[in-house]
């Protein structure tokens, strides 16, 4: 039943990355005053599923907290993996982006430091995760590390739209509803975040089955030495 | 008597424990000085050395611009190296372990050793925060009292989720590594609001208008890490 679900989600996500590729590439008309606005469809798809997977990180943390089933635990470190995977994608679509429309790499601007910021804190989640040995404490410390990176990263989300930036203004704000585009342009967006969110969660379960086996191992190995 | 693990009903025999706490770490403190003396002259190796960053006596630098940024830098610094050791003395004869078995709860353990560090941080902020003032000749005479607020919420934002990295990190591998990794990007926010803060106090700006916003998110930020650090440390220190 898993590997069915596992086989039907990779089939929507690349489907529709196909579709949605062609349309960018052949149907969408090219905007000569917006330079290579063609990236955007990676770039925002890139940090919805990023944050996506940060909130299917936190939601399973809160579950292994109050169950204690590790199947919870391994799925929150496949969810913050795969979400800070996406994370780096999207910052380095940006990155790309930028290098062409304002001919820098960088800018110390409020919106890409702040996420360069919960890349950080994210990538402090895989290091707590690699430094502690023992299976129940690890779940444990980084569960908590899980909720707490990811209020900080709504705080963070916050707080940013307190300063001026020279960012593009964002498609999705709960603040004043987004800046949205034509609706015939916008469409590949969502598609696209379905399609990445269906990937993610599709790696997020290999991860899942990779922690089960490996935990299955350890309990093998644990019995063979006590005999 | 029985153990009431993580609850908070009963308000002045938690505070009891939290004082006991607070006061077996201070005495500790007090009678070796060992993390005072330690961050105090860190922090005046680091205030040398960012004069070297820039020329402080170029009249082209505005040092009242930049003021904020470098003493909250240095304090943060300062803090992570205090704070790094706030559960990791426990550790010599399996003190934490007994902390743990006494029959208070994890919370108040918490809030003990919160408020002995953040007691410490703020002597030693208050401090430098003068030779800050004399070194590179800010004024800061003018809104002392705002900024003594800014950097009581500030420094109860940096010992709040200090010390819970610091009980978080306690039995890791390469602890002094991954409390600073892992620390610094939640102090962002509670830093940037407290460097705008401070930067406009110095320069003669008053608290209100513009800049009373970084105030609700400094204290927010307190408020809200605060309440999630209670919920959570339980499962960080007894598991």
């Amino acid at each position: 039943m898993r590997e069915r679900i596992k086989y039907l989600l990779l089939t929507i996500s690349v489907g529709l990355l196909l579709w949605s590729l062609y349309k960018i590439g052949y149907v969408l008309p090219l905007e000569a005053n917006v330079a290579a606005y063609q990236i955007l469809y990676l770039h925002v798809p890139s940090f919805f599923a990023a944050f996506t997977g940060f909130f299917l990180g936190l939601f399973a943390s809160v579950l292994y907290l109050t169950t204690g089933n590790f199947k919870y635990d391994s799925f929150a470190a496949g969810a913050n993996e795969v979400a800070l995977m996406f994370a780096t994608a999207g910052l380095a679509s940006g990155m790309i982006w930028a290098r062409y429309a304002w001919g820098i790499w960088w800018t110390w601007d409020a919106r890409l430091s702040s996420m360069l910021l919960c890349w950080l804190v994210y990538v402090g989640y895989l290091f707590l995760r690699r430094s502690v040995e023992e299976p129940t404490q690890r779940a444990q410390l980084s569960a908590v590390l899980s909720i707490l990176g990811c209020v900080n990263v709504v705080f963070v989300y916050k707080s940013i739209e307190w300063y001026r930036t020279q960012h593009p203004s964002p498609v999705l704000s709960f603040r004043n509803g987004g800046d949205h585009m034509g609706p015939g342009l916008e469409a590949p967006i969502w598609w696209n975040w379905l399609a990445l969110v269906c990937l993610g969660v599709v790696i997020a379960m290999v991860r899942m089955q990779q922690g089960e086996m490996s935990r299955e191992i350890d309990a093998l190995r644990r019995q063979a030495h006590s005999y | 008597m029985e153990r009431t693990k993580g609850q908070v009903g009963d308000l002045p025999h938690y505070l009891r424990q939290v004082l006991t706490i607070a006061a077996k770490d201070l005495r500790a403190e007090i009678r070796t000085r060992e993390a005072l003396n330690a961050s105090f002259a860190f922090m005046l190796v680091i205030l040398v050395l960012f004069s070297f960053a820039f020329d402080p006596g170029n009249s082209d630098v505005n040092i009242q611009a930049i003021a904020g940024g470098l003493l909250w830098l240095a304090y943060s610094f300062a803090a992570a190296l205090t704070l790094n050791r706030s559960f990791a003395r426990e550790l010599q004869n399996d003190c934490l372990d007994a902390l743990l078995a006494s029959p208070i709860p994890a919370s108040a353990l918490f809030f003990g050793k919160t408020l002995a560090n953040f007691a410490l941080l703020l002597a030693m902020e208050i401090v430098s925060l003068g030779v800050f003032a004399v070194l590179y000749n800010v004024r800061i005479q003018a809104q002392i009292w705002a900024l003594l607020l800014v950097i009581v919420l500030g420094t109860w934002a940096m010992t709040v989720m200090g010390t819970m990295f610091s009980a978080l990190t306690v039995n890791l591998r390469l602890r002094e590594l991954m409390l600073p990794v892992m620390l610094y990007p939640f102090l962002v926010v509670p830093l940037s609001a407290a460097i705008t803060l401070t930067s406009d106090l110095l320069n003669g700006i008053p608290l209100g208008g513009d800049n009373i916003l970084w105030l609700k998110v400094l204290a927010g930020f307190d408020v809200i890490f605060s309440s999630l650090v209670v919920i959570l440390i339980d499962t960080v220190l007894v598991g």
